[in-house]
């Protein structure tokens, strides 16, 4: 296993940890662009531009692109969230040339109106789809809620109306100005040729023109708001909270990543104990997100309507329990166990590592080998995971509820 | 490709299946039991589910507590499913705590304690499973679209039936595991990082001494089929197809597996084409090959906005019909690339592999290697997937749509 780096002259990063033992290769673009660097009439376009990169270049029309991926038989796709827009294909090794090729082919798209115009469709069809299923955009409306006027409040997807409003004039301006090089980084990761990786590299990215971009990295002023959103028709009730975690560049987050395993794991944690093992919630879990300069803790709860309020207050107690009381080792041991189980089996393929390669780089401009994530891991000690309690209080979050409920009671009241 | 599998059959009829895959950390398993739903009583639908939500609270000398934390403690990523033949255990570790999590479910499958002060929870967790099946309309849809398209017990949902949950109590599910829990029709199989010579050793010793049952019978009834609208107030429009295809024991079953691979296999598939990148019609659709032991068939999703269905499912139906007109060696190639790649790609993940072996001894009564299943592929051509859809043209569809308001299924189609 090497780990092995390049810049480009015009910025763009490569980066790889290459192990010939390995049976396939993967590679993806990391493009540092997303829903927080858009303004309000740009909401969602980072998400359509990810659609559109596939649909052709000067030298590739849609059918090409989708045909030569096909062709080598890659297993590829690409997404877009708060902060990334991320462009990946998993291949056998005899295609990494090819494959590299293709990505940095269609990172120039072609951005052409005809298409753009068929795109929106498909686009308005997946915000329709993500409405018709829980939780029902309360995702986005708790963001919002928490995030305020913060960039990070912004929709991935952005609105029916935003996206009919978007022109692809404005497209090819946001593309101008976020897809610079030097916004970019190349990670791979398996059986990698670096030097061939190189060579593609500056043979295809080589001729892009640098843009000076920038992304504004503010505080977050997060407020601790409660709403309760109707959709007569759910079965269920959904409920979602945030509350502030640490940030990507936090030495904290592992234990905040080990916390959230103790108390809402889908299997063995406190709230499954609580909700999920006596059937009085569907689900009940929490997780950890990590973004440049904030981070959050999120609890994620689904039930019978006529449940929600008693399950709240069930929550609430059990966070204020947590936060006076603190965890217990016997706690601590099985949610390591399970985190490093699942970094062995996760690492074990390509693609797994080349997110892992990609994030670390893109958010914090280190490599760290498997090792070093299961030795930080079980280095957190019961103390830390305390600390990390008291600095980022679960018990006064950002709440949003959706079902069929009109009202819901704020469970400390 | 050239790895051996191991196989045994002990004496009670238990079968244990194994593939070494020594370049990985971990290892996984997969328990087949035959408590599939098609077994649960009409009257109890949803009990094979039930007795599996039941099974996992408590078994041998660990209570509920006790259960979920030894695994926790071994790391092991887990998971259960219900078909209509079998009910499933699987997991996956770090290798050096295989032999400890296949104990722990040993006692699962012989020796659960079925608490009955657990019951109500239990029906509590399955009643709020099938609610919130009502809230995904997409996967609503397909669940209904297979139960009009299969002969009645092999349609059926494994999630059951509000009443018949609300009516079953403990003196269903104790006779239900007595009845289905049981070494013959049972298949374990395990891939990763293992030793076979102590695995059958293992094995044996925790499950050689379980006790055969007597055979299990099913009574089939006819499909629906046809057309079917559910009301739904939604803002898409969700449509299921399906049509017969042969099963995977069917020496033809790479032909079928070929021809639903040009329809949707990859984003340069006819589906994907020709539905969302033309037409900017749906933002998800698919068909995929499902198969049970002595029939298969192919089912088809489309979701689209309700003012753009009627097209979405017309432009559907005739990419489906078109295949009869045969596919191109061009469209073939590609199809060959990708499951290649994924065959190769099957190496780096030893859940898929312990699956595999457990579902083609049930299907084939053997295992086949990776590098037997590249051999079938290589031997496809659009001439032999050809003689295969004029054999087998796509037609007799039955249609489920759920949405606002009906659509018009084509006369011919049913």
């Amino acid at each position: 296993m090497e780990f092995l780096k390049y810049a480009l002259p015009n910025g763009l990063e490569v980066v790889a940890e290459c192990n010939g033992a390995a049976y396939s290769s993967a590679m993806g673009f990391f493009v540092k662009t997303g829903s927080r660097d858009e303004i309000a009439a740009l909401a969602g376009v980072s998400h359509f531009l990810e659609h559109m990169v596939f649909k052709g270049t000067a030298r590739r029309s849609a059918d090409d692109v989708n045909r030569e991926f096909d062709e080598m038989g890659a297993h590829y796709n690409a997404y877009t969230n708060e902060e990334n827009t991320v462009f990946y294909a998993a291949v056998l090794p005899e295609y990494q040339d090819r494959a590299v090729d293709l990505l940095a082919d269609i990172l120039r798209p072609a951005l052409r109106e005809d298409d753009f115009h068929t795109e929106k469709k498909v686009i308005l069809e997946e915000i329709q789809m993500y409405e018709d299923q829980p939780p029902f955009g309360a995702d986005d409306k708790c963001r919002a809620l928490y995030y305020g006027a913060h960039p990070l409040g912004q929709s991935v997807l952005g609105t029916a109306e935003s996206i009919a409003a978007l022109s692809a004039a404005a497209m090819r301006d946001y593309f101008r100005r976020r897809y610079s090089p030097g916004n970019i980084v190349l990670a791979a990761a398996g059986c990698v040729d670096f030097d061939a990786l190189v060579a593609v590299a500056e043979r295809c990215c080589g001729d892009w023109q640098p843009e000076v971009t920038s992304r504004k990295i503010e505080p977050v002023a997060a407020s601790d708001g409660f709403r309760v959103l109707r959709k007569e028709k759910a079965s269920q009730q959904y409920v979602l909270q945030l509350a502030a975690g640490p940030a990507a560049e936090d030495a904290d987050r592992y234990a905040a990543k080990l916390l959230t395993m103790v108390l809402g794991d889908d299997s063995g944690s406190r709230l499954y104990w609580e909700l999920v093992d006596p059937g009085l919630a569907e689900t009940a879990v929490m997780s950890h997100g990590e973004h440049q300069g904030a981070g959050l803790l999120m609890t994620y709860m689904s039930c019978e309507p006529q449940q929600v309020a008693d399950n709240l207050r069930r929550i609430h107690k059990l966070f204020c329990q947590v936060e006076a009381d603190g965890i217990t080792a016997a706690e601590l041991e099985p949610a390591k166990s399970k985190i490093r189980s699942r970094i062995v089996l996760s690492s074990e393929r390509p693609r797994g590592r080349m997110f892992n390669l990609g994030n670390d780089w893109v958010y914090r401009r280190e490599y760290r080998p498997v090792e070093a994530d299961m030795e930080a891991i079980a280095a957190v000690s019961v103390d830390e995971l305390v600390a990390v309690l008291a600095k980022y209080p679960l018990s006064r979050p950002t709440m949003v509820t959706i079902g069929p409920l009109a009202e819901v009671p704020q469970p400390d009241e | 490709m050239k790895h051996p599998i191991f196989s045994h059959t002990y004496p009670n009829g238990l079968v244990l299946l194994a593939e070494p895959m020594n370049w990985l950390q971990s290892a996984a398993f997969t328990f087949l039991v035959p408590a599939g739903c098609a077994h649960d009583p009409a009257e109890l639908a949803g009990l094979s589910s039930f007795a599996c939500e039941m099974a996992l609270r408590g078994a041998g000398d660990r209570d509920s507590h006790q259960f979920i934390l030894d695994l926790d403690n071994l790391g092991v990523d887990r998971s259960e499913s219900v078909s209509t033949a079998h009910t499933s255990y699987s997991g996956a570790t770090v290798a050096e705590n295989l032999s400890a999590a296949l104990a722990i479910y040993a006692d699962v499958l012989r020796r659960p304690h079925l608490p009955e002060d657990q019951l109500e929870a239990s029906r509590l967790a399955m009643l709020q499973e099938l609610r919130a099946v009502e809230d995904e309309p997409a996967q609503k849809v397909m669940i209904e679209l297979r139960r009009q398209h299969y002969p009645e017990p092999w349609g059926r949902s494994a999630q059951g039936e509000q009443k018949a949950l609300e009516a079953t109590t403990i003196r269903d599910i104790r006779p239900q595991i007595e009845r289905c829990y049981r070494p013959n029709g049972a298949i374990v199989g395990v891939a990763g990082r293992l030793d076979w010579p102590r695995l059958l050793d293992l094995v044996g010793e925790l499950l050689g001494d379980w006790a055969p049952g007597p055979p299990l019978a099913i009574a089939e009834s006819p499909a629906a089929g046809r057309y079917q609208h559910l009301a739904h107030d939604s803002q898409q429009t969700q449509i299921g197809i399906a049509y017969d295809a042969v099963p995977y024991r069917h020496p033809d079953y790479y032909q079928a597996f070929g021809a639903v691979g040009v329809l949707s296999g990859g984003m340069s598939a006819r589906l994907f084409t020709e539905v969302r990148e033309r037409r900017g019609l749906c933002y998800s659709v698919y068909a995929t090959l499902n198969t049970l032991l002595d029939r298969g068939a192919v089912f088809c999703y489309a979701g689209t906005g309700a003012e753009r269905a009627q097209q979405t499912l017309d432009v559907t139906l005739g990419e489906l019909r078109r295949m009869v007109q045969g596919i191109e060696d061009h469209e073939l190639d590609r199809l060959k690339a990708r499951i290649k790649s994924a065959l190769v790609m099957q190496q780096e993940m030893s859940s898929a592999r312990s699956s595999s072996l457990a579902r083609d001894w049930y299907h084939l009564g053997r295992a086949r290697t990776l590098d037997e299943v590249s051999g079938l592929i290589d031997g496809l051509s659009s001439r032999t997937i050809n003689a295969y859809l004029a054999e087998h043209p796509p037609a007799e569809f039955t249609v489920v749509t759920l949405g606002s308001r009906p659509l018009e299924v084509p006369c011919g189609v049913s």
